[in-house]
């Protein structure tokens, strides 16, 4: 296998100064896809010998020749015994230039919630085709999962080019498509790589047999894409986690509300609104951990103190007076299903959104959606796992709730069941996919909101 | 090829950009105020190790200026090392903290755990841990693993239920979606929780030596009498060893992983600073598992099974 020029020993250096990069990556196994992480870990030389040698190991008991490094991801006994991966897993691995955190996710369908959760915190998705078979209904589904969730960057990896002669036809064709299919969809940057992550080419060093391709490798691209989008374009979110109050003779009077700023930046001297309640008053002062600042932005943790002393607890939302979310009990959101019991009309469930939890009561699903080709299906009744679909939940308390496509982290939330705690859904408020498109209703769509089916 | 640019060009370019170790530390921060938000009896497992150690830190600074919402819950094998008792206590004692020891060797003395063959008692500690968790009534446990150690860890998630007989099933885990960690429980049930989930053996170590933070002397380089076992160098002590055929000497070891004394084997090292630790790391083509733990040696799904059991 080749190897970069670079060592682990190299990333001490300016430890302070690497970013992270959490990224997911969609694919079967037939499309290569553990082929290409293990050929990141390997060339990244994050996997060690140790490593190395129980994967070779239990390679040979299987009775292949070649480490199988989907061993290596492939973390619970069922998965090696049944040669699948069932479960999200995380791999960690780092350049000297950025600390990667990888979601590995299984790509068919009845895995839809695992590639949700895997993209669900990921900021880069990497998709995979087999060249031979260019943009497959697979391969829709999860344009449009990243599209769904709204992961910033997706890249498209057309893999086993080595297999079509490194043609650039093949490779110009497929990413017109999908680049098209995933641009529709609302995914706001796409980039097309040709590969062969069997022979190594643009995985971790450029290919020697594509001349005609001038872009970064997959590596190259990992490292140097954006990781944060500037948060001073967002008004600022602070969903209260927790009230700090020490009551020592050292801070007798000392009140922080602690949590993590969820988007935005927050200045000292900000007017702020407490949501739900309306409540105004200003930042006194920001406390990171250990020292005052007179600034913060997402995503850190802080301690903010108000000026005013007024009531604010755990499940409040700190806000810009100026650009305060509205207040809802009636909720309408694109939802992944994730529970193996289903989602039914009627139902009492529990709402997790940020910090605070309230019940709700689902009043209508509208319509289920295939992934694949993103038909509807009217008033399908309920939802079963691993199916998309679009409700409408009335809660018990307001909630100061964004639209997913403004925030992540304050347009999301959870369904739970109170008789046990099961997770059943994942929700994302408002409309699904991209308001900007100004195409044509998609095919089988039945009203006329674009894609907001 | 990899170009090695300048390695702080993002951080300088954007002004709110956060490195790796920021952005872990704000996460675990969050975590930790999660599990005081919504939970009545959390604990923090702390052994004296750099993993329960940095997690401790992060709870100091996660609560500043208030002292800690949490109590400690030592497992105590019996077979420690000195040193990491002595550390234990002192910490305890300077952030008035409240510690709870769950002792296998009192569960041994009862008759209520039987010693193994082999001496090592790893395995005996999930027993009295989830007799403390029952006994003192722990709807939280913070534990130190992190997903990069072992591979059935690859799979566990930040808020990990777990049943009343404290075991662990990897085919029914919460799917776990963007900051949203689900803690709802039922009497009886407890959630493990995982902060350093997604840190690295790396990460654990620069961020020790970002934060100044002290650790128990044998981390560094130190002469001490070892013995070879099962490719290890094992400290001799009441447990169990050297045994016939096992030879004491003298080396120049450090501990990359700190546990009962029976399992945890130490590396031959003149690392003697933090940056000298680091360097050795970055370097090394070992696991710290699989160097220094004989208990995960066993079989291919050895932690897993553990893990089941009701193991940390």
């Amino acid at each position: 296998m080749s190897t970069t020029n670079t060592t682990r020993a190299d990333l001490t250096v300016d430890a302070g100064t690497t970013s992270l990069l959490r990224f997911a990556t969609a694919g079967s196994v037939d499309d290569g896809k553990s082929t290409l992480v293990g050929r990141l870990l390997h060339d990244s030389k994050s996997v060690l010998a140790d490593q190395l040698e129980a994967v070779e190991h239990a390679s040979r008991k299987r009775g292949q020749e070649a480490p199988d490094l989907a061993l290596l991801t492939d973390g619970l006994r069922a998965e090696r015994e049944q040669g699948i991966t069932i479960d999200v897993a995380y791999r960690y691995f780092a350049t000297p230039r950025r600390r990667f955190i990888l979601a590995d996710t299984p790509g068919h369908v009845q895995y839809t919630r695992n590639m949700v959760t895997g993209a669900s915190t990921a900021e880069l998705a990497v998709v995979l085709v087999d060249a031979r078979n260019g943009v497959v209904e697979q391969t829709r589904r999860h344009a449009a999962v990243a599209a769904l969730l709204r992961v910033p960057h997706v890249v498209l990896a057309v893999n086993k080019m080595d297999l079509v002669d490194y043609q650039e036809s093949v490779f110009a064709a497929i990413a017109e498509e999908f680049t098209a299919y995933a641009g529709s969809l609302g995914v706001p940057e796409i980039t097309a790589i040709p590969i062969s992550a069997l022979a190594g080419d643009n995985v971790v060093s450029p290919s020697a047999h594509m001349d005609w391709y001038g872009g970064p490798t997959v590596l190259e691209h990992l490292e140097t894409v954006p990781v944060v989008a500037d948060p001073s374009d967002d008004p600022a979110r602070f969903p209260v986690q927790y009230v700090i109050r020490p009551q020592t003779a050292e801070h007798p009077d000392y009140r922080g509300y602690a949590g993590q700023i969820a988007s935005g930046v927050l200045r000292v001297g900000d007017a702020v609104t407490v949501l739900p309640s309306g409540r105004t008053s200003t930042v006194e002062g920001i406390d990171t951990l250990g020292q005052s600042v007179d600034v913060a932005w997402a995503p850190q943790s802080v301690t903010l103190r108000l000026a005013d002393d007024i009531d604010v607890s755990r499940g409040d939302l700190i806000a810009p007076a100026a650009a305060a979310p509205s207040v809802t009990q009636d909720v309408e959101a694109t939802v992944c299903h994730v529970a193996d019991r289903p989602l039914a009309v009627g139902q009492r469930v529990l709402l997790k959104h940020t910090t605070r939890t309230v019940k709700a009561i689902v009043k209508e699903i509208p319509s289920r959606l295939t992934l694949d080709d993103l038909s509807q299906h009217p008033a399908p009744g309920e939802l079963v796992a691993n199916d998309i679909g679009r409700i409408v939940v009335r809660t018990a308390a307001p909630l100061a709730l964004d639209a997913y496509a403004d925030s992540r982290r304050t347009g999301s939330f959870l369904l739970i069941d109170p008789s046990d705690g099961t997770t059943l859904t994942a929700g994302m408020a408002g409309t699904a996919f991209t308001e900007a498109t100004a195409d044509p209703a998609p095919e089988g769509a039945t009203d006329d909101e674009g894609w907001d089916f | 090829m990899t170009t090695v640019a300048s390695l702080s060009e993002e951080l300088d370019n954007n002004p709110y950009a956060l490195s790796h170790l920021d952005a872990l530390e704000s996460e675990a921060v969050h975590i930790f105020r999660e599990v005081a938000g919504e939970f009545e009896r959390p604990v923090i497992l702390f052994s004296g190790g750099k993993d329960s150690i940095v997690m401790l830190h992060l709870a100091l600074k996660a609560f500043a200026p208030a002292p800690v919402p949490f109590a400690l819950l030592h497992v105590d094998t019996g077979h420690n090392f000195p040193e990491v008792l002595d550390y234990r206590d002192r910490t305890v004692a300077r952030h008035g903290l409240r510690l709870h020891v769950a002792s296998v060797q009192d569960f041994i003395d009862r008759g209520e755990l039987r010693e193994r063959p082999d001496g090592t008692r790893n395995p005996l500690q999930t027993v009295p841990l989830l007799d403390a968790i029952e006994k003192n009534h722990f709807d939280a446990v913070f534990g130190g693993g992190r997903r990069d150690e072992e591979k059935a860890r690859a799979k566990e998630r930040v808020f990990s239920l777990r049943d009343e007989f404290g075991g662990w099933d990897p085919r029914r885990q919460r799917p776990e979606l963007w900051q949203l960690y689900n803690g709802r429980h039922s009497p009886g049930e407890h959630v493990r929780v995982f902060p350093l989930s997604n840190w690295t053996e790396l990460d654990v170590w620069q961020y020790i030596a970002r934060e100044k933070i002290e650790l128990p002397a044998i981390y560094y380089a130190h002469e001490r009498e070892v013995f070879a076992r099962s490719g290890m160098w094992l400290a001799p002590g009441e447990w169990g060893g050297p045994k016939d055929g096992e030879r004491l000497e003298v080396r120049q070891v450090r501990y990359r992983t700190v546990g009962d004394m029976s399992c945890t084997g130490a590396v031959e090292s003149d690392a003697n600073t933090i940056e000298a630790v680091i360097a050795e790391i970055a370097a090394s083509r070992l696991t710290e598992r699989g160097a220094t733990r004989a208990d995960d040696k066993l079989s291919e799904a050895a932690m897993e099974d553990r893990k089941r059991e009701g193991y940390f």
